[in-house]
């Protein structure tokens, strides 16, 4: 299936769960390496160039994914009780938000002078507001996302892998093989 | 009333006249006829040039008397603007100013040694990121006078050389660029 069910998730949405979740993860090594590199290092330039272009592909991605969402139906949730319901949600809910504001932080740093954002070499994003201080803003932003949407991934993680191995029910592996 | 005024004006007149009265001058930050720049090597192959936006200070001069001159800068650390936002954002980082710890960088004269020709080297302390040292600014007075708003200024052009790693600033960048230079141009608007 390429669209959603009731049941099961289609192959869109699949890919761009494991593809955003690789990403992401790779990101974050990325960044928490590249703003410890030596003045001199072969990579000081290309790394950050690097994060920055593929961070705006995943601004793109996340737009069409939350697109996707919102035109597809959602997977039915029901052998979930009550709680894990209301939770999964929230944190559901809370990944697009915390993605959202990662991906325009980062953004806002490398255009606070009004410099465009160059992709790939390909083109380049343009500069849509640059304000007094807004790198620094942005920066904070940027880093505590970052973290806060580490430490959303391992609670998911753990309620994937409890649901994968403890539980018997319809959520256990679908996000995977698509169906149960 | 009127006779009050007129001894307001003698006594001033008589403090003008005052021939030993060094005259206090605020630096006019205001108007921006004062800019603190600074330069330092790219890789050994440019300078790379930045300005400190925000500070503020005074001095007192008399032209008959230099060696008494006096002067105190105070610079907000983070205004550093090399015109690149990300370099920007890392200078006033742990890696470089550390703005959050040491906002203020500070300068206060100690002693002037008029060389001629409107030249002295003016030696005080400078801190910066917390650290005092000692350090020498080779002035230059640039001029003074009435100017056309009823005010009366005196402007100057000093620089100096600091030592990144004496002011704790240790991050590696290159032999040609262990040093900075600082560069001073300020205005000052008799108070």
């Amino acid at each position: 299936m390429i669209t959603d069910t009731q049941e099961a998730y289609g192959i869109v949405s699949r890919i761009l769960h494991w593809g955003m979740a690789l990403a992401v993860f790779a990101m974050f090594g990325l960044g928490w390496w590249m703003v410890g590199l030596d003045y001199y290092s072969p990579y000081y330039n290309s790394a950050p160039d690097l994060h920055r272009s593929a961070g705006m592909v995943l601004l793109a991605v996340l737009i069409l994914r939350t697109a996707w969402r919102l035109a597809n139906v959602k997977p039915d949730d029901a052998d979930l009780t009550q709680i894990e319901r209301r939770v999964s949600r929230v944190v559901h809910k809370t990944f697009y938000a915390l993605l959202m504001i990662l991906l325009v932080s980062g953004y806002l740093i490398s255009t606070a002078d009004g410099r465009a954002l160059g992709i790939f070499g390909w083109f380049s994003v343009p500069s849509l507001v640059a304000w007094n201080g807004q790198e620094d803003a942005a920066g904070l932003v940027h880093e505590w996302s970052a973290y806060a949407v580490m430490a959303l991934a391992v609670i998911h993680s753990a309620a994937a892998l409890k649901h994968r191995f403890a539980d018997k029910g319809r959520t256990r592996n679908r996000m995977w093989s698509g169906s149960a | 009333m009127a006779r009050r005024i007129t001894a307001l004006s003698v006594a001033a007149l008589v403090c003008f006249a005052c021939p030993t009265h060094a005259a206090d001058y605020e630096i006019d930050v205001k108007g921006a006829h004062a800019s603190i720049n600074f330069r330092i090597p790219h890789l050994g192959f440019s300078l790379m040039v930045g300005r400190f936006d925000k500070f503020s200070g005074a001095f007192s001069y008399d032209e008959k008397e230099p060696a008494a001159a006096k002067v105190s800068v105070e610079i907000d650390t983070a205004s550093i603007n090399s015109n690149h936002a990300e370099r920007d954002k890392h200078l006033r980082a742990v890696d470089f100013l550390d703005v959050a710890q040491f906002p203020k960088a500070t300068f206060v004269s100690k002693k002037v040694t008029p060389k001629g020709e409107g030249k002295a080297d003016i030696t005080g302390d400078l801190t910066l990121r917390g650290i005092t040292k000692p350090v020498t600014i080779d002035a230059q007075l640039i001029g003074g006078g009435d100017d056309p708003w009823g005010g009366y200024r005196q402007g100057f052009s000093g620089k100096t050389t600091l030592v990144l790693a004496d002011f704790g600033i240790v991050k590696e960048l290159g032999p040609a660029s262990k040093s900075v230079e600082l560069e001073l141009h300020v205005e000052g608007v008799r108070k």
